[in-house]
C-alpha cells in the first residue's frame, strides 16, 4: 500500500558545537580527566543524536499516516446515540483520497464505519460528505490537499441515518419534482428516428447535463437549509437541462419555467455561490439558476 | 427534514470560518441593508425636530455633531452605506448574469474600495472632533 520512503542517510560529521581539543591542555588540573570529559562528552552527543533520530522518525512516521477524525453516530446501538468523533491514523500512500482511507479504517479498524461507495471515481455520487468544513465528493478529494486532523462528518442539513450516511430522500424528492427526463412535445413520425441535437446546443447545455446526483451543493446551500420546499441547486439545474435543451419544444418549455419559477423555485436563491463551489463536476449552478431567473421575468413580461 | 435533525454542538463547531467569498458577501449585504434601514429611522427623528422650528433643529444637529460617538457612528454609516451600494451593484451584475467567474473579486473588490472610501472620509468627519 505506502510506497517506502527512501531514508535520508544519517549525517556522520559531528555538530558544530564539538568542543575544541585545544581546550584539554589548559584544564589539565581540573578533577575530570581530558577522557572522562570526551567519554561524557559522546554519551551527550549520542543521546541528541537518538533523541533527534526518534523526533525524525516520530515525524516521518507521522507523515506517513493521516490522522482522521470521523463522525460517529448510531440510533441502534445503546452506547452509541450521542454524535461523537473517532480517531483513526491511517497509513498514507501517494494519491490516496479521503473515500481510500476510510476504508482503510472501515477495513482494519472498525468495521462497524458506515458509508455510501460505490464507483471511486466520481461518477455514482454516493459519497459525498463534510470534510474539512466542506462538503467533497471523498472519492474525487486527495489527502495530501488537506490540513490534518481529516475532519470527516455526514452532510449537513440532512438527517443521519447511522455514521456517515444521511438520508437522501427529501433531495431526490427535490429531483424528481423538476420532472427530470426528456419528454419532448412532438415525437418523430418515425418511431425509430434518432431525435437529434444540434452541436451547439449540446454544447449549452453540457455542463447541466453532468450532475451526479451526489446533493453536496444542496448540503451547501443556506436557502436550502431553512426552506425545506426549496427546490435546491441541483433540481433547477436538472430543469435547467431540458428547459435549454432545444429539442423538447415550447410547450414542455412552459410547464418545466412554471415548475421553476413558483414561490420555492429559482426566486429562493440568494446568489451565495456556495453550491456553485462545491459542486464536484463544477456545474456553474448559480450562473444556471440566474439564467431561469431571466428566462422567468422574460417569460412573465411581455413587454416586447 | 433539514430542521428536524440537530447535530448539536458536531454541526455546528467552526462552521463559519469555512464561509466563501459569496457568503460573506450576502451576510454583510443583509446586514448592511438591515442597518441601513434602522438608520432611516433615525434620520427620520432627527429631521422631524424640524418641525418644531429652525432652532431646535439647529440645536438638536449641534449637539448630536459634538458627540464623539456620534462622529465615530457616521463614519460606520458611510462604510456601511458605500458597502451596500457596491455589493449591491455587484448583485445587479450578478442578476445580470455578468461577470459570475469573478463574483469573489468583485466581493473582495467591494471590500478594498469600502475601505478606501472610509479612511478618505476620516478627516472629514472627525475634523474637530477631538
Ligand atoms: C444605491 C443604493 C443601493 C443599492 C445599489 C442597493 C442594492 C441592493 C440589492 C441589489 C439588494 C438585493 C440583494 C439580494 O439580491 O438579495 C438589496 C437588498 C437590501 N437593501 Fe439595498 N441597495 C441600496 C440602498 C439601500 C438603502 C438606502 C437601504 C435602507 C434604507 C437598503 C436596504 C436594503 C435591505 C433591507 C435589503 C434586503 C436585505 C434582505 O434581503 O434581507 N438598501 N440592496
Ligand atoms: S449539481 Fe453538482 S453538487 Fe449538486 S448534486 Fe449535482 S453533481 Fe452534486
Ligand atoms: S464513490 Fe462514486 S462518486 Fe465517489
Amino acid at each position: 500500500m505506502s510506497t517506502p520512503v527512501t531514508e535520508e542517510p544519517e549525517s556522520e560529521s559531528e555538530p558544530e558545537t564539538d568542543e575544541q581539543p585545544a581546550a584539554d591542555a589548559e584544564t589539565a588540573a581540573a578533577e575530570p580527566t581530558a577522557q572522562q570529559r570526551r567519554m561524557a562528552k559522546k554519551r551527550d552527543d549520542a543521546a541528541r543524536r537518538d533523541a533527534q533520530r526518534r523526533a525524525e522518525e516520530e515525524t516521518r512516521e507521522a507523515e506517513n499516516t493521516v490522522h482522521l477524525k470521523v463522525f460517529r453516530y448510531d440510533p441502534e446501538v445503546e452506547g452509541k446515540q450521542e454524535p461523537r468523533f473517532d480517531d483513526f491514523r491511517v497509513p498514507f500512500h501517494k494519491g490516496m483520497t479521503v473515500l481510500d482511507a476510510l476504508i482503510y479504517a472501515r477495513d482494519h479498524y472498525d468495521s462497524s464505519l458506515t458509508f455510501r461507495h460505490s464507483c471511486r471515481q466520481a461518477v455514482c455520487g454516493s459519497d459525498a460528505m463534510f470534510v474539512n468544513g466542506r462538503q467533497r465528493l471523498c472519492c474525487k478529494t486527495q489527502l495530501a490537499d488537506l490540513d490534518e486532523p481529516v475532519r470527516i462528518e455526514p452532510l449537513p442539513h440532512q438527517d443521519v441515518v447511522k455514521d456517515l450516511v444521511v438520508d437522501m430522500e427529501h433531495f431526490y424528492d427535490q429531483m424528481e419534482a423538476v420532472e427530470p427526463f426528456f419528454d419532448p412535445d412532438d415525437l418523430p413520425s418515425d418511431d425509430l428516428a434518432e431525435q437529434r441535437q444540434s452541436r451547439e446546443n449540446r454544447e449549452y447545455i453540457k455542463m447541466a447535463t453532468r450532475c451526479i446526483w451526489c446533493g453536496a451543493c444542496m448540503s451547501s446551500c443556506n436557502i436550502a437549509a431553512g426552506d425545506n420546499e426549496y427546490l435546491g441547486p441541483a433540481a433547477i439545474n436538472m430543469a435547467y437541462r431540458f428547459i435549454m435543451d432545444e429539442r423538447e419544444g415550447e410547450s414542455r418549455g412552459q410547464e418545466r419555467l412554471e415548475i421553476v419559477e413558483q414561490e420555492h423555485g429559482v426566486w429562493r436563491c440568494q446568489t451565495q455561490f456556495s453550491c456553485t463551489e462545491v459542486c464536484p463536476k463544477d456545474i456553474p449552478l448559480t450562473e444556471h439558476i440566474q439564467e431561469l431567473k431571466r428566462e422567468a421575468v422574460k417569460n412573465n413580461l411581455k413587454f416586447w | 427534514m433539514s430542521q428536524t435533525y440537530d447535530r448539536g454542538p458536531v454541526e455546528d463547531f467552526g462552521r463559519w470560518r469555512e464561509f466563501s467569498a459569496g457568503m460573506w458577501a450576502w451576510i454583510f449585504h443583509k446586514f448592511t441593508g438591515w442597518v441601513l434601514v434602522g438608520y432611516l429611522f433615525t434620520h427620520i427623528a432627527v429631521l422631524s425636530t424640524a418641525t418644531a422650528g429652525g432652532t431646535v433643529y439647529t440645536e438638536t444637529i449641534r449637539g448630536l455633531e459634538s458627540l464623539l460617538v456620534v462622529r465615530i457612528l457616521e463614519v460606520g454609516l458611510l462604510a456601511v452605506a458605500v458597502f451596500h451600494i457596491l455589493n449591491g451593484v455587484r448583485l445587479l451584475f450578478v442578476d445580470l448574469g455578468v461577470g459570475l467567474e469573478s463574483q469573489d473579486r468583485s466581493f473582495y473588490a467591494s471590500l478594498v474600495l469600502t475601505g478606501a472610501i472610509v479612511v478618505a472620509s476620516v478627516p472629514t468627519f472627525l475634523a474637530g472632533a477631538f
